[in-house]
C-alpha cells in the first residue's frame, strides 16, 4: 500500500503563501500557440558574440572544468573592477569586494539573505522585476512597494522613500534602467534620495544589470555618488549587456564585511558560479566593448522604431531611456492588462507581458521587448495596430503621450 | 551616412522613413542621402542574397588565379577590364602575394567553367599563367552563414 502525503501541508508556509508569477501563467498561454510573434522576452535576442562563445570552447578543451575560489575567477574579479572604474570611476578591492555569483539572480538573493531579518522592512519600487518581493519575503523580511507612475517617469523621489520609511526600514531597493518601464534615472534626483539614506542610515541595494543599455544620458552608478561606496551593494552581471542569459554570471561588489557574509551563504548553496560562465565573462569583459556597443545602438534603433509605432497606433507610450523594454498605458482601449494581453495573443497572436505581472503599480500597461528582429518588431506592431484600432475610444480618453521623445520630428510622425 | 549604410547593408528593403526613425534623423534628409550615394556609386545596387545550392539547377563556379604581365601605360587595368566584362564572371580583385588577379566565375557546367578559362581567359595577351579552383561548398557568403542552425531558442515569456 502507498502512503500519500500531503505536501501541500508540509510546505513551509511562507512558500506556500507566494503568489505564483503572472508571467508564469502567460507563459503557459503563448506556449500552446503557433505562430506567435513575442515581445515578451526579457532577454536578448542575440546569440552570445561567437569570440565569447569560443573562448569557452577553447577553455573546455584545455580542461578548464572545475570548481573555482568561492569568490570566482581572481582574473574574473580584476576584469569586473576595472571594468567599474573605467566605466564608472568607481573603485573596489578584486580581492575581498567583488563575489561572482550565479547571475544577478542569486547575488540579490544573497544580498538580501545577508542583510535582512524578519519582521523588517525593504522598499521596493513598483512596477519592477518579479524576483525583489519574493526574495525578501523569503527571509521573513516585508517588502514595502514605493509607487511609481507615468506621471513621475517611473522614478522614485526622495519624498517617496521618506514616506514610507518606519523604523523597521533597513534596505532601499533599486533597479535603474528598470524592468519593465525602461525607465532611468538622472544623477540628481538619485543623489536626493541618497540624502533621505543617509538621514536614515539606510543600506541600498542597487541591480544596475541594465546599466549599459542606457540610450538617453549616462548611467549613474549609485556606488560613484559621494559617500555611497559604503552603503551600496551593486549587483551587476553579463546576462543583458554581453547577451549572455544562459551562462549565469553575475556580481556583488561592495563592503568587504558585507561581501564575506554574502559569501558565506554563496559556499554553501551555490560553491561557486559555473567556471565556463566565468570564462566567458571574462573574454566579454576584455574583447567584448565593440559587439557590446553594436548591440546597444540597435537596441536603441528599435527603440525609436517602437516609440513611433505606439505613437501611431495611438497608444500613450513612456519613453523608456534604457533596457530593452516599452511600457504603454493601454487604459484607451478599455481593456485591463491581463485582458490586452490575453485577447492580442488570442487574436493577433503577439504575445506582451500584462503590466500587472510586475506589481499593481503596472496595471493599464504592458510591457513590449523590443529585443526582437526589425522585421519581426514592424510585423508585430502591425498586428498590434489593427488590434489597437478595433478597441479604441472604447475606454477612458487617451490623454496624450507622456514623456514623448523631443526628438521624434513632426514629419516622420504623420504618415503611417 | 556611415550608419545609413550600415542599416541598408543589412537590409536592403528597409524603407528611408524607417530608417529616419530608426536614426532619429529626418526622413527627406534621410532619403536625400540615399540618393546621392547612389548617384555617386557608393551605393552600386540592391540585390537579394539567394542560397544557390537551394535553387534546381546544375550550377559550378571556380576562383582563377591568373598571372599577368602587366602593359606599358595601364597596368592592369586594362587586362582586369577584357577580363571583367565577360558577363560569366562574377568578380575581378587585383591581389598582393603570388599571383595577380582573382577571377570568380560561375558556369552551368565544369565544361563550360573550363572552356572560358582555356578558350576566353588563358588566351588573352599579357596572361601568362591560371590556375583554376573549382568551389566545393559554400559555407559563409557575403557574410552571412549559409547554413546558420542558430535560431531564436528563447521562451516565449521571460520575465
Ligand atoms: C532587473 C533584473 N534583475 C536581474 C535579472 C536576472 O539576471 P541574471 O540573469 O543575471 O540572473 C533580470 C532578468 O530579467 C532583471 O530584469
Amino acid at each position: 500500500m502507498t502512503e500519500s502525503i500531503n505536501w501541500r501541508e508540509r510546505l513551509n508556509p511562507v512558500v506556500l503563501d507566494i503568489p505564483s508569477s503572472g508571467i508564469r501563467r502567460f507563459f503557459d498561454l503563448v506556449s500552446e500557440m503557433k505562430g506567435v510573434i513575442s515581445l515578451g522576452v526579457g532577454e536578448p535576442d542575440f546569440v552570445t558574440p561567437w569570440h565569447i562563445r569560443e573562448s569557452c570552447v577553447y577553455s573546455l578543451e584545455k580542461g578548464y572544468t572545475h570548481y573555482t575560489s568561492n569568490n570566482g575567477l581572481l582574473e574574473l574579479r580584476e576584469a569586473v573592477v576595472r571594468d567599474l572604474e573605467g566605466d564608472y570611476n568607481v573603485s573596489y578591492n578584486p580581492l575581498n569586494e567583488i563575489l561572482i555569483t550565479v547571475g544577478v539572480s542569486e547575488a540579490l538573493d544573497l544580498a538580501m539573505r545577508a542583510l535582512l531579518c524578519p519582521g523588517d522592512e525593504i522598499l521596493i519600487p513598483e512596477p519592477s522585476y518579479v524576483s525583489y518581493a519574493p526574495c525578501a519575503t523569503l527571509t521573513g523580511a516585508r517588502p514595502v512597494y514605493l509607487k511609481t507612475s507615468v506621471a513621475n517617469g517611473f522614478q522614485v523621489t526622495a519624498e517617496m522613500v521618506e514616506k514610507a520609511i518606519t523604523p523597521k526600514t533597513k534596505v532601499l531597493l533599486l533597479c535603474y534602467p528598470n524592468n519593465p518601464t525602461g525607465a532611468t534615472i538622472g544623477r540628481e534626483q538619485l543623489l536626493e534620495i541618497m540624502e533621505v539614506v543617509r538621514q536614515h542610515d539606510l543600506i541600498v541595494i542597487s541591480d544596475e544589470i541594465y546599466g549599459k543599455l542606457t540610450y538617453t544620458g549616462k548611467h549613474t552608478c549609485l556606488p560613484s555618488l559621494p559617500g555611497m561606496r559604503e552603503r551600496t551593494i551593486l549587483l551587476n552581471g553579463f546576462s543583458k549587456s554581453y547577451a549572455m542569459t544562459g551562462w549565469r554570471v553575475g556580481y556583488a561588489a561592495g563592503n568587504p564585511d558585507f561581501i564575506a557574509a554574502m559569501k558565506k551563504i554563496h559556499q554553501y548553496t551555490a560553491l561557486c558560479a559555473p567556471i565556463t560562465g566565468q570564462v566567458a565573462a571574462l573574454e566579454a569583459l576584455k574583447n567584448g566593448r565593440s559587439q557590446m556597443n553594436k548591440m546597444v545602438e540597435h537596441y536603441n534603433r528599435r527603440r525609436r522604431l517602437v516609440l513611433q509605432a505606439f505613437e501611431e497606433m495611438g497608444l500613450p507610450c513612456f519613453e523608456p531611456g534604457g533596457a530593452f523594454y516599452a511600457f504603454p498605458d493601454i487604459t484607451g482601449t478599455g481593456l485591463t492588462s491581463e485582458e490586452f494581453a490575453e485577447q492580442l495573443l488570442k487574436e493577433s497572436k503577439v504575445a506582451v507581458v500584462p503590466g500587472n505581472a510586475f506589481g499593481g503599480q503596472g496595471e493599464g500597461f504592458v510591457r513590449c521587448a523590443y529585443a526582437t528582429s526589425v522585421e519581426e518588431l514592424s510585423e508585430a506592431f502591425q498586428r498590434m495596430r489593427q488590434f489597437v484600432r478595433r478597441r479604441l475610444g472604447r475606454g477612458k480618453i487617451l490623454t496624450g503621450s507622456f514623456g514623448k521623445s523631443e526628438s521624434v520630428k513632426e514629419g516622420i510622425c504623420k504618415t503611417s | 551616412m556611415k550608419e545609413i549604410l550600415e542599416i541598408l547593408k543589412a537590409d536592403g528593403r528597409i524603407t528611408p522613413r524607417q530608417i529616419a526613425i530608426m536614426l532619429d534623423r529626418d526622413e527627406a534628409e534621410v532619403a536625400a542621402t540615399i540618393k546621392e550615394m547612389e548617384e555617386k556609386k557608393i551605393i552600386l545596387g540592391y540585390f537579394t542574397l539567394i542560397n544557390l545550392d537551394k535553387v534546381k539547377g546544375e550550377r559550378v563556379s571556380a576562383i582563377i588565379e591568373v598571372k599577368l604581365s602587366p602593359q606599358r601605360e595601364v597596368g592592369f587595368d586594362a587586362i582586369a577590364e577584357r577580363i571583367y566584362r565577360f558577363p560569366e564572371v562574377s568578380s575581378v580583385r587585383l591581389m598582393s602575394g603570388s599571383y595577380d588577379l582573382s577571377v570568380m566565375i560561375n558556369g552551368h557546367t565544369l565544361q563550360e567553367v573550363a572552356y572560358f578559362v582555356s578558350n576566353k581567359l588563358a588566351t588573352i595577351e599579357n596572361v601568362i599563367s591560371t590556375s583554376t579552383h573549382f568551389v566545393l561548398k559554400t559555407y559563409k557568403y557575403h557574410g552571412t552563414i549559409l547554413d546558420d542552425a542558430e535560431e531564436d531558442r528563447r521562451l516565449v515569456v521571460t520575465p
